[in-house]
């Protein structure tokens, strides 16, 4: 791929329609092989991306999700102990003969090896490497992240050290539940994705969900994007709530958005029971209009 | 062969100079990726040129209008530049951090590091105002910014133990583990203690001198409710009033409605002694107190004797882990604890802190957190 232009076009052969901005960062990602950082509201396809630039790419996705007290041994490597004793009992019992180096060297044997996704990722790159909601993770993991972001190898003692010929492409997404640490900021291009505008969100859904007809689309798109500007809502429905709603309609075979199907599919749009409320008196005027 | 040339690197770095002036945190190694970027994009690109840049010299949503302003300013001046963003288009709001304002800039073409900065920075003006001298829009505003409160629970440990991937030897698992593989050695089981949220408790003062903090402290209630599963709030003034299950909807401006509807000597008379040992006996004694962290928001006007008060809060300071008193007057120049509530109340509290901004706020936040 040579030019942003170019990204985008070939994401969007995927279905997923990148904006200018977003197709010159994830160019600037590839050419200077550096870790992408999303931000954003939930539901505006950070996830997506990832899954995109591997399609795209066709390369392995690796995914790993993030969580309170994830430590390295989860994201990096584990040597399988239990398998290990029982290839040494198998030794013992075939009575096999050999040194002591030997016997202990086919012990830490690959095959007794258990990649986590980021060793994956070094060990099959290229590759696509999504690291998701790192902003759950405590910060000695992004000490660790820093790490191998930045050198893109692992040093295992006992086999030693996996570098990856060419670095993966990194996604690292965050809900910004916390802020990250300035260092590992500093290693990646930051991005934050925005809710799109009504345009593209109607034709992000005419790409996502096809079955759904141009005119119901257009409704739905332009009643989520009034409901996204009222400051009055607890979560303000993400790209994904749209696509779901549009599919919930769908499913019920509306093709002109009225207020009876509107509220009775307002499940698949809100999440909070006092939303909920404040949207279904909205609806009224909003359909009118 | 070409006679001038131009050699734009100048021009790069001084914009990240000038962005520095601005106030987004640039580092070298920053402004290095940004002068590689624009080298991959092209610098005849103005378009890609600012996304490079946002990509590489921003690190949150907050940082993102600055760079605006200044790309603007450093690179066209007159703008010429097809405008990127509509004005007026509320920038990404943060869901954990202030939001970035609104307001515009003036893109007069004059660049000027402090114009910009403080244009970026009226919510961090909001933040420290006294809440009391607000007019009603700033008050509006206030009260979406504090959905940026995070209040933390206090915590204790427990007798318990739960696993846990370092820590101490957990030598019964470890040896129920290896039973299960016949006997044959295998992994190391960790435990650590577990750890528990301690309750908190809120009695917040609605007496007619505190009138004009009570909205902002409910509202700060509010958060500490919603946040957290182990919270009392109680109203303080002529009677206590539970008002925990009203502030439980999760809509500040209805639970503020709710919790109005239950209390019934709003804005009245204060007394302080009185109500606290009515907390203590009907409540506080009983367990709701005992090893917890509790807060006092008042101002310490007490009508009549202030001898109770004293003796309650001694009482009080007995059970409970941890007393924080919470004074907005606290944070005013010249203040001086002299009213008879206060200064009878003050040898028995552990933390005396201001309460009378938003950024008072998040230190009491972060006080409650460390009892």
């Amino acid at each position: 791929m040579d030019s942003a232009a170019d990204v985008a076009a070939r994401l969007g052969a995927t279905g997923y329609l990148a904006d200018d901005e977003l197709a010159t960062v994830l160019f600037l990602t590839m050419r200077m092989q550096r870790p992408l950082l999303l931000e954003g509201e939930p539901g505006t396809g950070k996830t997506a991306l990832a899954e995109a630039l591997a399609e795209t790419l066709d390369l392995p996705l690796i995914r790993l999700q993030c969580y309170e007290g994830i430590d390295a041994t989860q994201a990096l490597y584990d040597w399988d102990f239990p398998r290990q004793i029982l290839h040494l009992r198998a030794l013992e019992a075939a009575g096999a003969e050999g040194t002591v180096e030997e016997t202990e060297k086919s012990l830490y044997d690959e095959r007794f090896l258990l990649s986590r996704p980021v060793l994956a990722a070094l060990q099959q790159s290229p590759a696509v490497l999504l690291i998701d909601e790192v902003d759950r993770a405590d910060d000695e993991f992004e000490a660790f992240l820093l790490e191998v972001l930045s050198t893109w190898q692992v040093t295992i003692p006992e086999l030693g050290t996996v570098s990856a010929a060419t670095p993966p492409y990194v996604v690292l997404t965050s809900n910004r539940t916390r802020e990250l640490h300035d260092a590992l900021k500093r290693r990646c291009l930051y991005h934050w994705i925005d809710h799109p505008g009504l345009d593209r969100e109607v034709a992000i859904l005419r790409s996502r969900a096809p079955e759904v007809a141009e005119t119901l689309a257009r409704q739905v798109v332009g009643v989520v994007q009034q409901l996204r500007d009222r400051d009055d809502l607890l979560k303000p429905p993400g790209v994904a709530e749209t696509l779901d709603w549009a599919r919930a309609l769908n499913h019920l075979g509306t093709t002109q958005l009225d207020l009876a199907t509107a509220a009775a599919t307002l499940g698949a749009l809100v999440k909070y029971r006092e939303d909920a409320d404040r949207v279904k008196q909205a609806l009224d005027r909003m359909l009118t209009s | 062969m070409s006679a001038i040339t131009f050699d734009p690197l100048p021009l790069l770095v001084g914009f990240t100079r000038a962005l520095k002036a601005a106030g987004v945190p640039v580092t070298p190694d920053r402004a290095h990726g940004f002068v590689e970027a624009t080298a991959i994009v092209g610098l005849d690109d103005q378009q890609a040129t600012y996304w490079a840049g946002r990509a590489t010299l921003c690190s949150g949503p907050d940082d993102l209008t600055r760079y605006d302003q200044v790309f603007e300013a450093w690179f066209d001046p007159r703008g010429e530049l097809p405008r990127r963003r509509e004005t007026g288009l509320p920038m990404p709001q943060a869901p954990a951090l202030p939001s970035v304002d609104e307001a515009e800039g003036d893109a007069d073409g004059e660049f000027d590091g402090d114009v910009l900065r403080a244009a970026a920075t009226t919510t961090d003006v909001l933040r420290h105002r006294d809440v009391a001298s607000l007019d009603a829009g700033e008050r509006q505003r206030l009260a979406a910014m504090f959905a940026t409160l995070r209040p933390t629970a206090p915590l204790r440990r427990t007798a318990r133990h739960e696993r846990w991937h370092r820590g101490r030897l957990d030598a019964s698992r470890t040896l129920r583990d290896s039973l299960r593989r016949m006997g044959e050695p295998g992994e190391l089981a960790w435990r650590r203690r577990r750890v528990r949220p301690r309750r908190v408790v809120l009695l917040v003062d609605v007496s007619g001198s505190m009138s004009a903090y009570a909205d902002a402290l409910l509202r700060l209630a509010h958060r500490y409710v919603a946040a957290q599963p182990r919270v009392e709030v109680f109203t303080l003034g002529t009677r206590l009033t539970h008002v925990t299950r009203a502030l439980r909807h999760r809509d500040a401006d209805r639970a503020l409605v709710a919790a109005g509807d239950a209390v019934p000597d709003w804005s009245g008379g204060t007394r302080l002694g009185e109500t606290m040992r009515v907390f203590l006996d009907r409540w506080g004694q009983r367990g709701m107190a005992r090893g917890s962290v509790v807060v006092v928001f008042s101002d310490g006007w007490e009508r009549g004797d202030a001898t109770l008060l004293g003796e309650q809060m001694a009482r009080l300071h007995r059970i409970a882990h941890h007393v924080v008193w919470v004074n907005p007057h606290r944070g005013k120049a010249g203040y001086e604890p002299l009213q008879q509530g206060i200064a009878a109340a003050l040898p028995h509290v552990d933390d005396f802190v201001a309460g009378h901004s938003l950024a008072a706020f998040e230190e009491l936040v972060e006080v409650v957190g460390r009892a």
